[in-house]
C-alpha cells in the first residue's frame, strides 16, 4: 500500500491497524476463539487481516462456517480453497442437517437466515468457542451502527442493546463468564467502499460472483435474481440475459444481483462510489421484512 | 485520504440530528433506500415531515420511545477525508455516552440553539470534551435563521462560551454560526451571514490540522502479543506485536523494557508487508530485539531516557458508569494499555460538579454518571503517563470483577 507521511496514515492504513489490533486482542484475551468465514468479501478481508496480524506465524484460530444449504456453490469452492491454502481447520455447522434432525424447522418463506441462528449457537457450544470473530460492519444496518466492537452475548447468545458495555479508547473488555460469549467485529468502522478499496490496494482475490458477467436473470419484487439450482423463476416470471454482479453473497435463494458492467475491481470501485442504494437494500430480500428485522435476529443470537 | 473521528453532542432540540442528516445527505452518505425507510417510518409515526432523527435512531425502543439510547457510529467521506461520527445522545446516560464517544475523537462538536444560548448541558458537553482531551472543539451555534442571522446574537453566545472555555483545557476552539435546517454554513458559506468570515463546518472538518495531535515524542510500545512461529522456516523468530502508542521507533534504537527495566536494541520492525524504517502511532507492527529477554503481554518497550512511571499508586479522574457506586475499599479489575491488574479504591479526593466545575471534597462515593478524583492502589505496577501527555497510555477502564461490566473510565493525573 502507498507510503504516507509521518503522523498521517491513510484512512485505510488506520482501519487496517485498528482491525489487526482487535484481532490480536482476541488471540491474547480469549481462550477458544473462532473466525467466521463464509467466502464472502467481508470475511475474506477479515481473514487477510488475521494473516497479517500474526505473520510470519500462522493464524491461531479455527475457522467456522454455518452452511445454510443455500450457499452459492462458487462461494463454497472459494471457501474451501482459501482454507486449504492457509492450512486452517474449518468447522462447518449445517442447517440442512439440523432440519433433518428436527432441531430447526424451515420457515414458510424458505429463508434460512433466521433458522441458522440456533445452528450457529449449537456449533459454537459444541466446539467450546467463547468468542466469534465476524466481518459485520456498522454501516450495513441501523442496529449494527450501535453495536460494540466486542459485543457481549449472554448464555443464550442474545444481544441486549440496552446492556452494552461502554467501549473507551481502544481498551476492549473481553471478559465473560462460563456460558457467556463475545462476538467481535474488527471491521466495525469499515464501509463497503473501504472494503473494496482495500481489496484493490492489497490485491485480494474474491469469488467471481462479485464481478459482472452476463447471466440469465428474472425480476422479482423489483430485484434481479440470477437463475441457479437454488433460485428458479416462478410461473409467469420471464428470464432474460443481463450483465449483473453480486454486491453481497448471502442466501442464494434470496440474494439478488445488480445490473453492472463492473468486470474488474477498479470498475467495482467506480460503481460503488456512484451508487444510490445500500448493499442490503439492493440485494437482500430478508431485510425488507421490517425496519427492525436485523435487530430482532441479533437479539436471538444472530451475527 | 486521512481519517477524522468526531463526536457530536447536543439534544434533538438543538437540531443535532438535522445537522448530522445534512452532513450525511450532502456528502451522499444517505442512500435512497435509507431515505425511503425513514420517510416510511415518519409516516407510520404520524409525523408530517421526514424525521431525520430516524436515520440515527435505529433500535426498536428508540423508535417507539422517540429517544436515543446509545452512541451510534456513522460514516461519510468527501474527496478530502473519511469521517467517523460518534453520535452521542444528549440526555440519557449522557456522561457514559459522551465519554465513550469522545475517548477516540479528534474533534467534538457541541451544539447550541441560537435562541436560547448556552445551557447547562452545553457547558457539560464542553467540559467532558476537555476532560477527555479531545484536541479540537467546535461550538456550532445552530438555528441562526430563527434569530434573523443576527451577528449580535452570535457574538453574545461566543463571548459567553469563550469565558467558560477559558476555565477548561481546550487546545483549539472554533465557533461557527449555522442553520442545519437551511444548510447555512454547513457545507457552503452562507450568503445570509456575510459578517461571518470563517469556514463552513464541513470545510473546517475537512481541513482541521490533526497530524500533530498524536504524540510523536514519547516512545511507547505496549506489547500486545508475542509471535513465535516455531516452524521450519522461522525456528527462532520471536517478535513483539502491538500498536505504537507514542513516539517514533526505528531499527537500531536503544530501548528499555518495562517493568523489568532491562535494556536492549531494536533489530527490526516487521509487518506482513515487510520491515519498515520507522513506526509511529497508530501503526500495528512487530518489533524484534537484539537480546533474548523474557517479555510478555502487558510489558512496554520505550526509550532509556524517556520512560513512563512504573507505579502502583494511581491518581486519576474517574467517570463512573455503574448504578452501584464507587466507594473506598472497592476492588476492581483494571485494563490499561495491554496490561491487566486489580485495583483497590483508596479514597475519593473530591467529586466534580460537571455543571459548575465545583469540587465537593465531602463526597464519600461516586454515583452513576459522576466524575471525581480518585486514588487507586494496584496489585501490579502500571506503566503510566499523565493522560494529558498521552491519551493511550494515560487512560484506563475499570471492570467489575463479579459482573465483568465496564464500570469506570480513568484518566491518569499522577502516578
Amino acid at each position: 500500500m502507498a507510503e504516507t507521511t509521518r503522523g498521517t496514515l491513510s484512512h485505510l492504513k488506520v482501519l487496517e491497524s485498528e482491525a489487526i489490533y482487535i484481532i490480536r486482542e482476541v488471540a491474547a484475551e480469549v481462550e477458544r476463539p473462532a473466525l467466521m468465514f463464509s467466502g464472502g468479501k467481508d470475511s475474506i478481508v477479515m481473514l487477510h487481516l488475521a494473516r497479517k496480524a500474526f505473520a510470519p506465524a500462522g493464524i491461531p484460530f479455527q475457522v467456522l462456517h454455518i452452511d445454510t444449504g443455500h450457499n452459492f456453490p462458487e462461494v463454497l469452492d472459494f471457501r474451501d480453497r482459501v482454507v486449504a491454502d492457509l492450512g486452517l481447520n474449518l468447522v462447518v455447522g449445517s442447517v440442512q442437517e439440523a432440519i433433518d434432525r428436527g432441531v430447526v424447522r424451515e420457515e414458510p418463506n424458505g429463508s434460512r437466515n433466521r433458522i441458522q441462528t440456533p445452528v450457529l449457537l449449537e456449533t459454537a457450544d459444541k466446539h467450546g468457542f467463547n468468542a466469534l470473530l465476524g466481518g459485520a460492519r456498522r454501516d450495513e444496518e441501523k442496529s449494527r451502527a450501535k453495536e460494540r466492537v466486542f459485543s457481549f452475548r449472554d448464555e443464550f447468545g442474545q444481544w441486549d442493546p440496552k446492556r452494552q458495555r461502554p467501549e473507551l479508547w481502544n481498551l476492549y473488555n473481553a471478559k465473560v463468564r462460563v456460558g457467556e460469549s463475545m462476538r467481535v467485529f474488527p471491521l466495525s468502522n469499515w464501509t463497503e467502499l473501504d472494503i473494496w478499496k482495500y481489496i484493490a490496494a492489497e490485491g485480494i482475490e474474491v469469488p467471481d460472483l462479485y464481478y459482472a458477467q452476463r447471466r440469465e436473470v428474472f425480476e422479482r419484487h423489483g430485484m434481479l435474481f440470477a437463475v441457479n439450482d437454488l433460485c428458479r423463476p416462478a410461473d409467469g416470471e420471464k428470464t432474460f440475459v443481463e450483465s449483473v454482479r453480486y454486491r453481497t453473497v448471502g442466501d442464494a435463494t434470496l440474494t439478488a444481483a445488480v445490473r453492472s458492467e463492473a468486470t474488474t475491481v477498479d470498475l467495482v470501485l467506480a460503481e460503488i462510489a456512484s451508487t444510490t442504494v445500500t448493499e442490503r437494500g439492493a440485494t437482500r430480500g430478508d431485510d425488507r421484512v421490517s425496519e427492525a428485522a436485523m435487530e430482532d435476529r441479533k437479539k436471538e443470537g444472530y451475527f | 485520504m486521512d481519517l477524522l473521528r468526531f463526536a457530536t453532542a447536543g439534544s434533538v432540540d438543538d437540531g443535532k440530528s438535522t445537522l448530522i442528516g445534512r452532513l450525511l445527505y450532502d456528502s451522499k452518505a444517505v442512500l435512497s433506500d435509507q431515505l425511503a425507510g425513514v420517510e416510511r417510518a415518519s409516516r407510520d409515526m404520524g409525523a408530517g415531515y421526514t424525521e431525520l432523527a430516524l436515520l440515527t435512531d435505529g433500535l426498536r425502543a428508540e423508535r417507539e420511545q422517540g429517544i436515543t439510547i446509545d452512541v451510534a457510529y456513522r460514516y461519510f467521506a468527501t474527496a478530502v477525508r473519511k469521517f467517523i461520527i460518534a453520535d452521542t445522545p444528549g440526555h440519557l446516560q449522557y456522561t457514559r455516552n459522551m465519554v465513550t464517544g469522545a475517548s477516540t475523537a479528534d474533534l467534538a462538536i457541541v451544539l447550541v440553539d441560537a435562541r436560547t444560548g448556552l445551557k447547562e448541558q452545553s457547558r457539560r458537553h464542553a467540559f467532558l470534551a476537555s476532560l477527555l482531551q479531545v484536541p479540537h472543539l467546535v461550538l456550532a451555534v445552530n438555528k441562526m435563521d430563527l434569530v434573523g442571522y443576527s451577528e449580535e446574537a452570535f457574538q453574545a453566545i461566543r463571548a459567553e462560551f469563550s469565558e467558560f472555555a477559558a476555565k477548561l483545557q481546550i487546545a483549539d476552539l472554533t465557533v461557527i454560526p449555522v442553520s442545519a435546517l437551511n444548510g447555512d454554513n454547513v457545507v457552503d458559506r452562507s450568503p445570509n451571514m456575510p459578517w461571518y468570515e470563517g469556514a463552513s463546518l464541513l470545510h473546517h472538518l475537512e481541513h482541521v490540522h490533526i497530524a500533530s495531535d498524536r504524540n510523536l515524542v514519547d516512545g511507547r510500545f505496549p506489547v500486545q502479543y508475542v509471535i513465535r512461529p516455531h516452524d521450519r522456516e522461522y525456528p527462532d523468530y520471536r517478535g513483539y506485536a502491538g500498536r505504537v502508542a507514542g513516539g517514533v521507533m526505528r531499527p537500531g534504537d536503544d530501548v528499555v523494557v518495562l517493568p523489568s527495566g532491562l535494556p536492549s536494541r531494536i533489530v527490526s520492525i516487521d509487518t506482513a508487508d515487510g520491515p519498515v524504517e520507522e513506526a509511529y502511532a497508530p501503526m500495528a507492527v512487530t518489533v524484534r530485539l537484539e537480546d533474548d529477554l523474557d517479555i510478555s503481554r502487558g510489558d512496554m518497550i520505550c526509550r532509556p531516557h524517556n520512560q513512563p512511571k512504573v507505579s502502583q499508586d494511581i491518581d486519576a479522574m474517574v467517570a463512573w458508569m455503574s448504578e452501584s457506586p464507587l466507594r473506598p475499599g472497592l476492588k476492581l479489575a483494571v485494563k490499561h494499555t495491554t496490561r491487566s491488574a486489580r485495583a483497590l479504591v483508596q479514597d475519593i479526593q473530591y467529586e466534580l460538579d460537571v455543571n459548575t466545575l465545583h469540587r465537593n471534597a465531602d463526597s464519600s462515593q461516586l454515583g452513576l454518571n459522576s466524575i471525581g478524583r480518585v486514588r487507586l492502589r494496584t496489585t501490579t505496577p502500571l506503566l503510566a503517563d499523565e493522560y494529558r501527555r498521552n491519551r493511550e497510555t494515560g487512560g484506563f477502564v475499570l471492570i467489575d470483577e463479579q459482573t465483568h461490566d465496564t464500570v469506570g473510565a480513568g484518566m491518569i493525573l499522577q502516578a
